[in-house]
């Protein structure tokens, strides 16, 4: 591993004063007349948030669209289950925010490892999501005088979220989908439900298409285009455990990534405090409870190890509300990692409840006495309710259970200013890029992040790189370069089917995500992540001997969806532990323990890591490189987050 | 969390593909836990028929959560189980008796042609919705967001509406496989925004048209839709549907 900046990775951000570039930057974007437009065609993989938006806003401006979901319906994407709202810095509430505020907040929380001129040009574009939501039908909620209603969230001292019931991003989504179905009637994009990218197509160093596995047939497709666009999420089930659906997966990202995109920050994870704990072995994902629960639940745990009174019988004397205790000025709302961490030094204490011990409290009983249970319902009644299905307790009577799950991944394929990956072409939006939440995502900003991407960004910067482009040959899919993708993608398909071992695809999913999630989870250190880099080479090369895949290729056959997506998980799982292992610093949701203060706060290390760590494939039996973007700050000055 | 364990029968719809006869086949799980889920019970058999050199069920799902809208499953009759306002992915064990039989299908309709096992092609509830489902509006052309108040009643019920999770249920579980629920929804949504009135005869037109073209049938009252809605749509929607159609055809030369 040699760390270089041979000056691969040049972030493209426009000169001039942090609330000018983005304009700037637009009047220097070339443009392609609409005659042209035409001439061109943009695959768009994925569809939730980011691809929805990307695909309707191109066609609408006249490109040719083809879009591509692994799931039956584009509306099914896994931005579908956000569900406590989506920032912006409207201020109709008058409350103090502006388009600074969002940007130092959302750069603050990610413990200033993110560029300062994207989060600002996100926060600056935040308004107009909104407005083109509303525009959209999205029925956001109001107040009685018909506007907009907004609230606090996730740790925000301003009330900038929008939301929909508990439903945001399920009505963000059937928006852009939506705008996305229109296109679809015009002709503009064609669109291809059921296909999963499992290789991207270069000619000449250029993103030039795809191939895909139509998962209905099993066949191996071909797409040429002048540009591809990876909308495809975040790669949180590499933890097996996580609050993603079962179908998201990093393989469209690891295949680019192995035709030499690279990966920005693969480390940085997001862990989400207030998940539904696990209850056995069965589990096979886990739910999320919207974090704007703690505006009105207080987390505790039993002052006293090995307290097994049922909540209401222990009293508040032994009650240990360690959120208010440790961080007073931010109490319940302390950011995700904060609360995350906090939530396992009890547990490891011995102070988790409920049958593993895994588990704190999140109790309504104070609010309900103060707001009554009718407001308590009017507010959260949608995730109580889901909370009651999955557990079978009663939130208004008993207190929730709740415990960290792995939700959200800020790190991705590194793009620049622009969203181009290192690979000219190939663009990276929303989840699976790295750009803008840094060392920690901000809650209630993923969706702004996946819709500004996508409305608002990259119909511009693509018609720069198009424009570019204009004279370049068109390359059809008889081109050798597809001929090659197809023939290495169906040898790795027969290479997988032909095994036949003795352990399931599950079993080794398990295995690497106990992995994972024990040594790249919460909290690391360098001797945990030396050994599990060796495990996890160890369990790659078991996977490729011993795994047992049922069937056929030509047939629907979700298990070997499901083990091709796991064969890259066990590549990736690495390299977030290689990368995990070489940033000397916590950060975010990066917790090294040699790197804590006495009282076990995350100490950064801004002399030497206020940086991208950007890895660069050079093949399997190679380490990979990594590269260095550095950080500049040149509008704010990162300090030491406190929510004390 | 439950230490028990319980036994459940299955019968399951095995079909290899659209051109090949399917059957009822028997399973029996006699570790099943209370807590697991409907779609954990399914993963559950299949390790176990893996694990056996046997082939597995194939099944839609997806989040997980309730709100994707993938899975798609008739229990003992019921399109997604017996309990009402749930996916079958949010349906627990610990709703059934040790020792039950649970026979599950697919959802049958011709609109909804069979894939394999116990999954099928919905694309034609894409299909309508591309045929208006939406309002006509460009991205970066709109006004601000509050320019245009919408009193709370209106703005919750388009919600109620908006809600949908375009599984498919009220097809399965109509007699005539109607597609009247999914369709209404939409079209009740747009109806009670300001947003939603300028495309509002045309929509309701060309979606109702394209239900009939897709091969779903026409609604004749028997509310087992919205007995059976994930999202506990209301058959209101259908009658606002009826009420736009006409009045669109009444208006419209």
């Amino acid at each position: 591993m040699t760390a270089s900046n041979n000056g691969v990775l040049n972030s493209k951000v426009p000169e001039g004063n942090l609330q000018d570039k983005w304009d700037n930057h637009k009047n220097n974007l070339r443009l392609v007349n609409p005659a042209n437009k035409r001439k061109f065609t943009v695959l768009v993989v994925g569809t939730g948030l980011a691809g929805a938006s990307a695909a309707a806003s191109l066609a609408e401006l006249g490109y040719n669209v083809k879009a591509f979901t692994i799931l039956d319906s584009p509306r099914r994407a896994h931005s579908i289950a956000a569900q406590g709202g989506i920032n912006a810095a409207k201020n109709y509430p008058n409350d103090g925010d502006t388009v600074w505020r969002l940007f130092h907040d959302t750069i603050k929380g990610g413990d200033y490892r993110s560029r300062e001129a994207n989060v600002f040009r996100l926060a600056q574009v935040s308004n107009s999501i909104i407005d083109q939501c509303v525009a959209q039908g999205v029925p956001f909620a109001r107040e009685y005088g018909g506007l907009l209603d907004n609230r606090s969230f996730g740790g925000a001292q301003v009330s900038r979220t929008f939301y929909a019931r508990g439903q945001t991003g399920q009505q963000l989504l059937l928006g852009a989908y939506s705008a996305m179905m229109r296109q679809v009637h015009t002709g503009k994009i064609e669109l291809f439900p059921r296909r999963e990218m499992l290789d991207l197509v270069k000619v000449d160093g250029k993103a030039r298409g795809l191939v895909a596995r139509n998962l209905t047939t099993g066949e191996i497709e071909r797409y040429a285009g002048d540009a591809v666009l990876l909308c495809t999420g975040g790669y949180g089930n590499v933890y097996y455990l996580s609050t993603m659906a079962k179908n998201c997966n990093a393989t469209a990202v690891w295949r680019c990534y192995k035709r030499g995109a690279q990966f920005g920050n693969p480390s940085f994870t997001q862990i989400h405090p207030t998940c539904i704990p696990v209850s056995g072995k069965y589990q096979s994902k886990l739910t999320l409870m919207s974090e704007s629960l703690r505006n009105d639940g207080r987390v505790w745990v039993p002052k006293k190890k090995g307290d097994n009174r049922p909540p209401n019988e222990i009293p508040e004397e032994d009650r240990d509300y360690y959120l208010e205790r440790r961080y007073p000025s931010f109490g319940n709302l302390a950011p995700r990692d904060v609360s995350s961490r906090s939530a396992k030094y009890v547990c490891d204490e011995g102070r988790g409840v409920g049958k593993t011990g895994l588990a704190v409290y999140m109790d309504f009983a104070d609010s309900i006495k103060r707001l009554g249970v009718d407001a308590i319902k009017a507010k959260y009644g949608n995730l109580f309710a889901m909370y009651e299905k999955i557990t079978a307790e009663n939130p208004y009577e008993v207190p929730m259970r709740i415990f960290p799950a792995v939700h959200f991944t800020m790190g991705g394929l590194w793009v620049d200013y622009n969203l181009s990956s290192t690979i000219p072409g190939l663009y990276v939006l929303g989840e699976a890029n790295f750009a803008d939440h840094g060392g920690n995502r901000l809650g209630a900003s993923a969706l702004m992040q996946g819709l500004a991407d996508g409305y608002f960004v990259v119909p511009y910067t693509l018609s720069d790189y198009l424009a570019e482009n204009l004279h370049s040959e068109k390359i059809g899919t008889d081109h050798e370069a597809f001929a090659k993708a197809e023939k290495e993608t169906m040898e790795r398909i027969n290479k997988l089917l032909s095994v036949k071992g003795k352990k399931t695809v599950l079993d080794f999913h398990r295995e690497l995500g106990e992995l994972m999630w024990d040594h790249v989870g919460m909290s690391r250190n360098k001797k945990d992540l030396e050994m599990v880099i060796k495990k996890i080479t160890g369990l790659r090369e078991e996977f490729w001997k011993d795994v047992n895949i049922p069937g056929e290729n030509n047939t629907l056959n979700k298990y070997l969806e499901y083990a091709l997506r796991v064969a890259d998980y066990m590549e990736l799982g690495e390299l977030m532990a290689r990368d995990a292992l070489d940033r000397e610093e916590s950060c975010g949701g990066h917790f090294r323990e040699e790197h804590q203060t006495e009282d076990g706060e995350a100490v950064r290390d801004d002399e030497n890591f206020c940086n991208v760590s950007s890895w660069e494939y050079r093949g399997d039996d190679k380490e990979p490189v990594k590269h260095v973007e550095d950080l500049n700050f040149e509008f704010v000055t990162p300090t030491q987050r406190s929510y004390k | 969390m439950s230490d028990q364990t319980m036994t459940i029968h299955l019968k399951i719809w095995r079909q290899k593909d659209k051109n090949s006869p399917g059957k009822l086949v028997d399973y029996t799980v006699d570790d099943a836990n209370p807590d697991m889920s409907f779609l954990e019970l399914l993963d559950w058999l299949n390790e176990r028929l893996m694990n056996e050199g046997r082939e597995p069920v194939e099944f839609d799902h997806d989040c997980r959560e309730g709100i994707c809208g993938s899975c798609n499953l008739v229990l003992n009759g019921m399109a997604h189980g017996p309990m009402q306002g749930t996916a079958v992915c949010q349906l627990h064990m610990r709703k059934y008796k040790d020792g039950d039989t649970i026979v599950v299908e697919p959802w049958r309709a011709r609109a909804f042609p069979h894939i394999k096992d116990l999954v099928v092609d919905r694309s034609a509830l894409d299909r309508i919705m591309a045929a208006g489902g939406y309002i006509s509006v460009n991205t970066g052309a709109p006004a601000d967001a509050n320019a245009i108040p919408i009193n709370k009643y209106d703005a919750d019920l388009a919600f109620d509406y908006a809600a949908c999770i375009g599984c498919g249920a009220c097809v399965a579980a109509c007699p005539n496989s109607s597609a009247s629920l999914f369709t209404g929804a939409k079209i009740a949504q747009l109806a009670h925004l300001p947003q939603g009135h300028p495309e509002r005869k045309k929509r309701v037109v060309s979606m109702v048209d394209k239900m009939a073209d897709e091969g779903f049938g026409d609604c004749s009252n028997y509310a087992e839709c919205e007995a059976v809605c994930p999202a506990e749509i209301s058959i209101t929607s259908i009658a606002e549907m009826r009420r736009e159609y006409f009045k669109a055809l009444s208006e419209i030369e």
